[in-house]
């Protein structure tokens, strides 16, 4: 029996250098939404086709690489891209943030801050932040085009009047280098200040709307506010219930039908650092303690 | 006649040296004004350099034109090894370009002559790929933008010896521009359109 061949990292070679162009343009204009022939890939849309095709094109056999859903190492979606690019490319793979060289995610960065010889790869579902506001890629591409942005805080200005504070609570719009309003993808605004100034190049990628954007290091991303209602992140008031860290986001688990519910660490390695450290919270003498996940 | 065994090679292994190549060319354009360094090695015609033809094996195909300068267009063998390794087609109009190679740099056209891209789409612009002298000695420049965490210095030797003064025309087109790769033998440099000159010192 024949084993299947793939070539290096899935993607034909054509492909990478379409998408290596579309990489390099995309961190000279900091934010700007590049075009892109995305391709189809063995995953249906929406599992991050866009991030998986744009680490495929810049990954390499020295690479490690870190995958995470939502925080977490350990979630289908994360655990099928990883084990993906483990067979299509045979690089090292790990859950520990400070030895990955590329990190694509889902909906969440990293708490363990970032360094300059790490890429962070964003998978996106919708990369146009108008595009709720104006569905017409015609119109919000000349909306970019005149940096006429006036449509976006209307919307923000809408969450105060009806809620009394800005109510948008992810996929928190941000200004790129003082010139494009960029989607940071669904992550919550907590990782917003996360974005600015970071040693990290970030990388976006949308497959279904054939996108593909960037932040490069020490770019200034600044998110979207009024001088009477400043941004700020939120986070719920409580320390993590496994490792009592106080200033990670949390996930809201529920723990039984009678309104019980934890707190914990979104951040999953960022967690069992802090419980291999020694850290303890309130719930952390859990029966039933996993090993390290592989 | 040259006969394609004559050419100069391309990459041992396509894909890994691709992949390097494209590497350190991303992480010159995430970081203006560093040098990186090219590993794999191909052949080198005519005038072109190590660099060079590594990032044409790299990112060139039959969807991107090329516009040469007179130096490199002068030798049949550059033409020939673009079209054997690439199959990019080579144009005579350098406003719809997608990268232009300067071997020649003092004789650089004037930069409004490249395509700039539009509002609607500035990336529809082309990328210069200039080969310069020495990208490790030479005039000091202090840089600044994205990419760069305050302000770093690059040592170079260029021609043209105003290419960062011309290149000033990126401040009041942005987002259109022209984003610029510097290449000495296997050291690059990227000037993406965001990257602003601070001062120029003397040698």
């Amino acid at each position: 029996m024949n084993a299947p061949a793939y070539n290096f990292a899935y993607l034909d070679e054509q492909t990478k250098r379409m998408i290596r162009r579309a990489i390099l343009k995309a961190i000279a204009i900091p934010g700007y939404q590049v075009p892109f022939a995305s391709r189809e890939m063995p995953m249906p849309y929406g599992w991050g086709t866009g991030g998986v095709q744009v680490t495929a094109a810049i990954l390499g056999p020295d690479d490690v690489l870190k995958v995470i859903d939502q925080g977490s190492d350990d979630t289908t979606n994360a655990i099928s891209i990883r084990k993906f690019f483990a067979k299509t490319a045979g690089v090292a793979t790990t859950t520990a943030t400070e030895n990955a060289t590329v990190i694509q995610t889902r909906h969440r960065i990293p708490e363990t801050a970032l360094g300059p010889n790490q890429v962070l790869v964003y998978q996106v579902p919708i990369p146009e932040p108008l595009r709720f506001l104006e569905p017409r890629e015609t119109e919000t591409r000349r909306m970019h085009a005149l940096a006429e942005y006036g449509l976006m805080h209307v919307k923000l200005y809408e969450d105060i009047a009806r809620f009394g504070h800005i109510a948008t609570a992810y996929a928190y719009p941000v200004k790129v280098n003082g010139r494009y309003v960029m989607d940071p993808s669904p992550t919550p605004k907590f990782d917003n200040p996360k974005m600015d100034n970071c040693p990290a190049l970030q990388l976006f990628g949308a497959g279904r709307e054939k996108r593909i954007y960037a932040i490069p290091p020490y770019t200034q991303v600044v998110s979207l506010d009024f001088e009477d209602h400043p941004f700020e992140p939120y986070r719920f008031n409580a320390p993590c219930a496994l490792c009592g860290a106080e200033n990670s986001y949390l996930d809201e688990i529920v723990t039984d039908d009678k309104g019980g519910r934890m707190f914990v660490c979104s951040d999953t390695d960022f967690c069992e650092e802090r419980q291999t450290a020694g850290h303890h919270g309130s719930l952390s003498a859990a029966p039933y303690k996993e090993k390290a996940h592989g | 006649m040259t006969t394609i065994a004559e050419l100069p090679p391309g990459f041992a292994d396509k894909v890994l040296s691709a992949q390097s190549t494209f590497r350190s060319v991303m992480d010159a354009m995430a970081r203006p004004g560093a040098v990186q360094r090219i590993v794999p090695v191909a052949g080198t015609p005519g005038a072109m350099m190590r660099g060079t033809a590594a990032i044409a094996l790299t990112l060139f195909d039959h969807d991107t034109p090329l516009w040469l300068d007179a130096r490199m267009s002068e030798s049949s063998d550059v033409l020939k090894w673009l079209k054997f390794h690439t199959g990019a087609p080579v144009i005579q109009d350098s406003s719809i370009a997608s990268f232009a190679l300067i071997a020649d740099a003092a004789a650089l056209p004037s930069l409004e002559r490249f395509a700039l891209g539009s509002n609607e789409y500035p990336d529809r612009s082309t990328t210069l790929i200039l080969q310069v002298e020495g990208l490790n000695a030479g005039v000091a420049f202090e840089l600044r933008g994205p990419g760069i965490d305050g302000v770093t210095t690059l040592h170079a030797a260029i021609r043209p010896a105003d290419l960062f003064e011309r290149l000033r025309i990126n401040e009041a087109l942005f987002p259109r521009g022209i984003d610029v790769v510097l290449v000495a033998d296997d050291a690059v440099v990227a000037i993406p359109r965001t990257t602003r000159v601070l001062s120029k010192g003397s040698r």
